[in-house]
């Protein structure tokens, strides 16, 4: 073990493949052309990389590169896609369906829609983190303009029948937009077969750089999109600002890689996953997983240890980078939303801890995670059985 | 190749790509707790820091995003002004941020004149943003920002500065300037792409146009871009070494464009009269194609542009020009020249030659025709 932490948190990030980092390198310095200078030949190659990239991207998830459209990241494609589409319909469809375990972009998206006049339904879902195709059902009228509901989550990483949510959009006519950043490159996507007409992507949480994401839109028939950015017109006018190369071409690199090995991928860390809920359920009692096993991206886990601080639990696994939810509010002191709507015990709601693995995660680090937790579950119990007993 | 086309984008300086490759190994979400994610938050935060230091505004102040363009968005739209009024000559990024801007005339040079503008906010006063870049992109014509914003503030406006071809080729100081927000872009100062930032004067708050996880004090949501913002924190340290460079950098355009002027005396070079850019100079020969100017030099190995580069794959005359009054068959014959720190005298001695040689064959088939 080196000093470095094993890092099991490839949900809130994952690390940059070194593949990927090498095929950026170039487009830093020496090829740095502005894709969109039509004027020269550094602009013209930059343009070409660009446009290779777009092609790995759409070939990941079965789409046309004309459907692939840069953003900055997932927050971005989500807020386009959310906003972008129910501003942008012309009939009298004035009302969106969400659920309430959506990432937070997509849930203050929807309340920016709501402050605009438009309706928004949030959806509960199951304990197990599923969505109850029943209620979707019944909340879908002529009048919802819009459904948004994410393909795996990012904080118990339960994957939603996306298929059959894009059939009953379909049978009213509703487009079906899906939040995928902690999907692509993790299970297999395919636009067409599933019924999807937007796709968020992050690259960031599938090996590749920060700061730059996609929204995949169904060419045919054609969604009519309200820009967030207008400017110079890039991504067919959908999306203005230069295109960062480098980050695109990182981007496009690390979905060919993904598209690569997805299964045995996927066999890997999942195996490596089932080895660590084993040795924890074999070494502790009262531990519970949060969100259903089976419908589950291969490199999360979500466990409560009831009783124990996830903060006080993290404090005594300095060798270990885990989080106690999402990244985007484990700095804030408030409870995880998901946790709230799987029906987690209130009491419960700060007991929780999200383990990722991923593609560098090797079985010896999954061993010592797996001691430290154990180790460090025992002692804190320990501790406070002294607690009580004084 | 001869790269003259700094103002679209500049290469990366090595000791700015070091820095980025350095984050892009370090794996961590900013916002995690953990070790690996405060390792993120520190580059991100030391970059904010190395920012505020350059340009004369506090670290709390400053909203990263993804580029010029969102800063631009995020200033118009967000500052929730009932009137926006921008000069004809901004980036369309600020012409085309909210639907309801307003054009403010500018003179032949390009300038907005303060009297202008006095005139314009006296009968307009309220919830008001005024937006007028500092240099622009195409003719590099500097603009009395300090005394623009002096006269807003006189008549309770807010006023948005885009400030991206500004750094290190003049001062550059939110606070001496007096704006109440300022954009920047990390790509032009020799930084990477994919990362802007809006600046904001103390006091001064926008709503939100990126909903999302409450990154940036709630202003920008979105992780934040960790190797890109420490690029920009370091390219920024060099801002000033950049401004004494500009003297030399002055030198060679002022070279450059009376070699031009003493070969083809029928050139027009726009906004010379004017403070410009030291680095920048758009000039044409009226029935000249600008497109057809830029693609011989292109086989001649010299990277140039006919305008600004998100406008220029459309084909169509430049809106600065015309805003600035000239003819349509003008405007559609201009060509940019852009020189960065790393050009050299002999570069420019052979752009003359390609462009001097290239305008004389270019005329000959159009009198033939």
């Amino acid at each position: 073990m080196t000093n470095e932490p094993v890092y099991l948190d490839y949900q809130a990030t994952t690390p940059v493949d070194p593949r990927v980092r090498n095929v950026m390198l170039p487009w830093f310095d020496e090829m740095f052309g502005n894709p969109h200078s039509s004027d020269h030949a550094y602009g013209w190659v930059a343009e070409q990389a660009v446009e290779d990239a777009r092609g790995h991207i759409a070939k990941l998830i079965g789409a046309k590169p004309s459907e692939i459209t840069f953003t900055s990241g997932a927050t971005e494609a989500n807020n386009l896609a959310v906003k972008g589409t129910v501003r942008a319909i012309s009939s009298d469809r004035n009302h969106v369906v969400t659920c309430a375990t959506e990432h937070k972009c997509v849930l203050e998206s929807c309340a920016r829609l709501e402050r605009e006049g438009f309706t928004v339904t949030y959806l509960p879902v199951e304990k197990s983190g599923l969505l109850d195709l029943d209620l979707l059902e019944n909340a879908l009228s002529e009048r919802t303009a819009l459904v948004s509901i994410m393909m795996a989550n990012n904080e118990i990483g339960v994957i939603q029948p996306v298929t059959e949510i894009a059939s009953l959009c379909a049978r009213v006519g509703a487009l079906f937009h899906t939040d995928a950043a902690q999907a692509v490159a993790k299970i297999p996507i395919d636009v067409n077969v599933m019924g999807i007409d937007l796709l968020s992507i992050s690259a960031h949480k599938l090996y590749g750089p920060m700061g730059i994401g996609a929204l995949y839109v169904r060419q045919k028939p054609k969604i009519k999109i309200e820009p967030l950015l207008d400017g110079g017109g890039q991504e067919r006018g959908l999306r203005s600002g230069t295109v960062p190369a480098p980050l695109a071409i990182g981007f496009g690199e690390a979905c060919r890689l993904g598209s690569e090995n997805i299964s045995e991928e996927a066999d890997r860390i999942t195996h490596l996953r089932d080895q660590f809920l084993a040795q924890i359920f074999d070494s502790l009692d009262d531990v519970k997983l949060n969100g259903d096993l089976e419908k589950r991206i291969p490199g999360n886990l979500n466990l409560s240890f009831p009783d124990i601080d996830a903060q006080d639990l993290m404090m005594r696994l300095p060798g270990i980078a885990l989080s106690s939810g999402s990244a985007c509010t484990t700095s804030s002191v408030a409870s995880s939303h998901v946790l709230q709507s799987i029906g987690v015990e209130k009491r419960l709601l700060h007991n929780a801890i999200r383990i990722g693995f991923g593609r560098f995660t090797v079985e010896k680090e999954v061993a010592f995670a797996a001691k430290e937790i154990i180790q460090a579950v025992l002692s804190l119990r320990n501790a406070t059985q002294i607690y009580e007993k004084n | 190749m001869i790269y003259l086309d700094y103002n679209a984008t500049a290469p990366m300086r090595p000791s700015v790509k070091r820095c980025v490759i350095e984050a892009l190994d370090v794996s961590g979400n900013p916002s995690s707790i953990h070790s690996s994610g405060r390792r993120a938050r520190a580059m991100v935060e030391k970059a904010r820091g190395q920012i505020a230091s350059s340009f004369g505004v506090t670290h709390e102040n400053i909203i990263f995003t993804s580029g010029a363009t969102e800063a631009n968005t995020l200033a118009l739209a967000g500052s929730k002004c009932r009137r926006v009024f921008v000069s004809g000559v901004e980036h369309h990024s600020v012409l085309e941020a909210v639907d309801h801007v307003e054009k403010i005339a500018v003179d032949q040079d390009g300038l907005v004149s303060p009297e202008c503008l006095d005139t314009l906010l006296r009968h307009n006063g309220n919830s008001v943003l005024v937006s007028v870049m500092l240099a622009n992109n195409e003719t590099g014509v500097i603009q009395p920002i300090a005394e623009l914003a002096r006269i807003a503030h006189d008549y309770g406006a807010l006023f948005h500065c885009d400030a991206v071809q500004a750094p290190g080729r003049i001062p550059l100081n939110m606070n001496d300037l007096g704006v109440d927000l300022m954009t920047l872009s990390a790509h032009k100062i020799g930084g990477p792409n994919g990362v802007g930032a809006l600046f904001l004067a103390p006091g001064i708050e926008v709503a939100s146009t990126m909903n999302g996880g409450g990154q940036e004090r709630g202003r920008r949501g979105g992780t934040e871009n960790v190797a890109a913002i420490a690029g920009f924190g370091a390219a920024a340290m060099y801002v000033n070494e950049m401004l004494n460079k500009a003297g030399q950098i002055g030198k060679l355009r002022d070279g450059m464009e009376q070699a031009i002027l003493e070969q083809t005396p029928e050139v027009v070079i726009h906004g010379h009269k004017v403070p410009r850019l030291v680095n920048t100079s758009l000039f044409g020969v009226d029935g000249v194609s600008a497109e057809t100017q830029v693609i011989a030099l292109d086989l001649s190995g010299i990277a140039i542009s006919s305008g600004s580069a998100c406008s220029s794959g459309k084909v169509g005359p430049s809106h600065v020009l015309r805003a600035m009054g000239l003819s349509e068959s003008m405007s559609a014959s201009s060509i940019r020249v852009s020189i960065g720190v790393e050009t050299k005298e002999e570069e420019i001695t052979r752009f003359v030659d390609a462009w001097v040689s290239s305008l004389k064959m270019i005329k000959q088939q159009v009198d033939a025709a």
